[in-house]
């Protein structure tokens, strides 16, 4: 009996679970042909030869060429690598010794501080661009690269601190006191055993702060000047006048970058386990 | 001769909880020195403040002759075992070993061959390049004491170095860290709850109860003759039984223990002028047998009563029985699985008891 009614029963469930399968499938595909297909879009009309970004005329590279040949644009995106790795290194600074200092010593207000540390991470850029710029503006300090580079840093080593700290946590207390056992002083402690194993923590922190520094739009747009100008403003100020595939191009440049960085951070991740 | 390690009157408070009340400890120069206490006694604290982890709110602490009392752990001439080990996961077992040289800017080929020896010490060859998250449990032990060896400490420091390890493993390391503590003749400061560790090591034991050694002494002296009510009962098992006074000649007392049991013990042994006093009893000291047959017990057993077997648990190398004497004392008596005379027990059975007076100790209730 039984032995008859199994087959049945065995062909009915898997059709139950292949349609669950082709669904989620189905789902998934949905989900990142959503995600991809403006990126997609954009990169294939870089390569278009008309101005329209809606009609397809031929293949070129003209608009690669034009970007190359753009001094501002070019101009931009060395200040925003400049912008975002001055920001980066002080956050990793600061998170890092910050996070250090907050797990290491106990003292009255610290579970405050935390709590005002993690703000900014949260708030809205575009209060911190004004709060910044009426800072900057009442202690006269004109706006540009310094100007810049402190509000990035500002949003960006929240990132590094929480991240590093997450470290901390599972890190053994009597590391720190075998060091210290063994004839470290505290400095050389930190330096040559806490350092090293919070390095995961650290790069990913870096990651972090330089993704955010490098397309960050409000906070840059109140604190600069012309001089100091990113390639997010840059970009901006163009699409305002009009969309030109030169933009095109210059966001599948951006996209390749951005992938490679991804690919970069997961091997970095990878090689400090 | 200078003790190597000396506490002198120290006391630890952290905020309102005395973790380390008063306490003086002078250890001998290559003692094997064991602090043993149920957790939160006050012994890791202790060894914290040799190692220079925590300085002391009272006293102070010597070493080699030295008040370092205030000096930071990296001046001082001890080196740690830790509980995990605390190997940095960064660096290889060559780089962890050769650490404290290299704090000590050691030359590189001075280095390495101290580090060789000491990874020989400790049995350990052929994992130089290995990182410590690829090295077993047993191994990482291994790894850590060749760390704090390779230094050359005065004084060793080992906090509950082998509470990770499985119980065959733990037995093997303690008789290995007994011979290379003989070996190199260093000082050995090993924190334990583990009282078998303890008595297997130790030239002498520390009781650490509550912040306050209560007792300093030879495993045997611990074992044989306790000091106290919590010394008696944390090493080994112990019927505690309270005594009240009877009657008293030239060189006897006698006395009636909970529960009625009259007993009589040595003059010298009752504390002068009291009327009541706790007894501890190990539980092998009784000797049991169901015939009467008081030529057959040893002569001095001056102890002779009748009880009833109301528990028998058999415990493979020994019997554990839990006898109700004739007046009512209950006791834990253990006893060899076949008895000195060829008897075996069952629950029930009606058996006499001997007990030498000499095995009643007197201890402090506190």
């Amino acid at each position: 009996m039984s032995a008859t009614l199994t087959p049945a029963s065995r062909r009915r469930w898997p059709s139950g679970i292949q349609l669950l399968d082709s669904t989620l499938s189905g789902w998934t595909a949905l989900v990142m042909l959503f995600l991809y297909l403006p990126i997609l879009v954009l990169v294939a009309y870089s390569f278009n030869r008309s101005r329209l970004n809606i009609v397809w005329s031929g293949f070129t590279a003209d608009w690669y060429r034009r970007v190359w040949e753009n001094g501002p644009l070019l101009r931009a995106a060395q200040n925003s690598l400049v912008v975002a790795g001055v920001s980066t290194l002080l956050s990793v600074l600061l998170g890092t010794v910050g996070a250090w200092l907050l797990h290491r010593y106990r003292f009255r207000g610290a579970r405050g501080l935390q709590t005002l540390v993690a703000v900014p991470m949260v708030m809205p850029e575009i209060l911190m661009g004004i709060s910044l710029l009426i800072l900057f503006a009442t202690v006269g300090m004109g706006l540009g690269f310094s100007a810049v580079i402190i509000g990035h840093v500002t949003f960006s080593f929240p990132f590094v601190l929480v991240a590093v700290q997450a470290r901390l946590k599972g890190l053994d207390p009597a590391m720190e006191e075998a060091a210290q056992d063994l004839g470290a002083t505290p400095l050389q402690a930190f330096w040559l055993v806490i350092v090293p194993c919070l390095r995961p923590a650290i790069v990913a922190g870096a990651l972090m702060a330089f993704t955010l520094s490098w397309d960050e739009l409000i906070v840059t747009f109140f604190t600069t000047n012309a001089a100091s100008a990113t390639l997010p403003i840059r970009v901006f100020g163009m699409a305002k006048v009009g969309l030109n595939p030169m933009l095109n191009a210059l966001s599948a440049i951006f996209i390749l970058a951005t992938i490679a960085f991804v690919f970069f951070s997961d091997y970095v991740k990878k090689l400090g386990r | 001769m200078n003790p190597m390690v000396d506490l002198r009157g120290v006391t630890k408070r952290f905020g309102a909880f005395t973790a380390v009340n008063d306490v003086t400890l002078p250890i001998a120069s290559g003692e094997f020195l064991t602090l043993l206490g149920p957790s939160g006694c006050g012994k890791t604290t202790l060894l914290r403040l040799m190692a220079g982890f925590d300085t002391p709110t009272e006293g102070s602490v010597w070493i080699g002759g030295e008040d370092v009392t205030h000096r930071p752990p990296y001046r001082r001439p001890v080196n740690q075992v830790f509980q995990s080990y605390a190997l940095f996961p960064h660096l290889t077992v060559m780089e962890n070993v050769g650490f404290g040289l290299r704090m000590q800017r050691v030359g590189a080929a001075e280095a390495a061959e101290r580090v060789h020896e000491a990874l020989a010490l400790v049995s350990l060859t052929g994992l130089d390049a290995r990182r410590p998250h690829q090295l077993s449990g047993g191994q990482r032990q291994r790894v850590a004491l060749a760390r704090a060896l390779v230094c050359r400490p005065k004084v060793l420091l080992l906090d509950e170095p082998l509470s990770a390890l499985d119980a065959k493993l733990r037995r093997s390391m303690q008789l290995e860290l007994k011979r290379l503590q003989r070996q190199l003749g260093i000082t050995f400061v090993f924190v334990t709850h583990d009282q078998e560790e303890a008595l297997t090591m130790s030239d002498r034991i520390a009781i650490v109860n509550a912040g306050r050694i209560e007792q300093l002494g030879t495993a045997h002296e611990i074992y044989h003759r306790p000091a106290t009510r919590f010394a008696a009962d944390f090493v080994g098992q112990a019927n505690l039984l309270e005594a009240r006074l009877l009657l008293q000649d030239a060189d006897t007392v006698q006395v009636s223990v909970t529960g009625g049991l009259e007993l009589s013990l040595p003059l010298a042994a009752w504390p002068a002028g009291a009327t009541t006093a706790l007894l501890a009893m190990r539980p092998e000291k009784v000797h049991v047998s169901r015939a009467r047959a008081p030529a057959d017990f040893p002569a001095a057993a001056t102890n002779i009563f009748e009880a009833r077997i109301e528990e028998e648990i058999f415990q493979g190398a020994t019997d554990h029985l839990v006898l109700v004497t004739a007046a009512g004392t209950r006791l834990a008596v253990v006893v060899a699985n076949e008895s000195a005379y060829g008897e075996i027990f069952h629950a029930g059975d009606r058996v006499f008891c001997a007990l030498h007076a000499d095995d009643l100790v007197v201890v402090r209730a506190e």
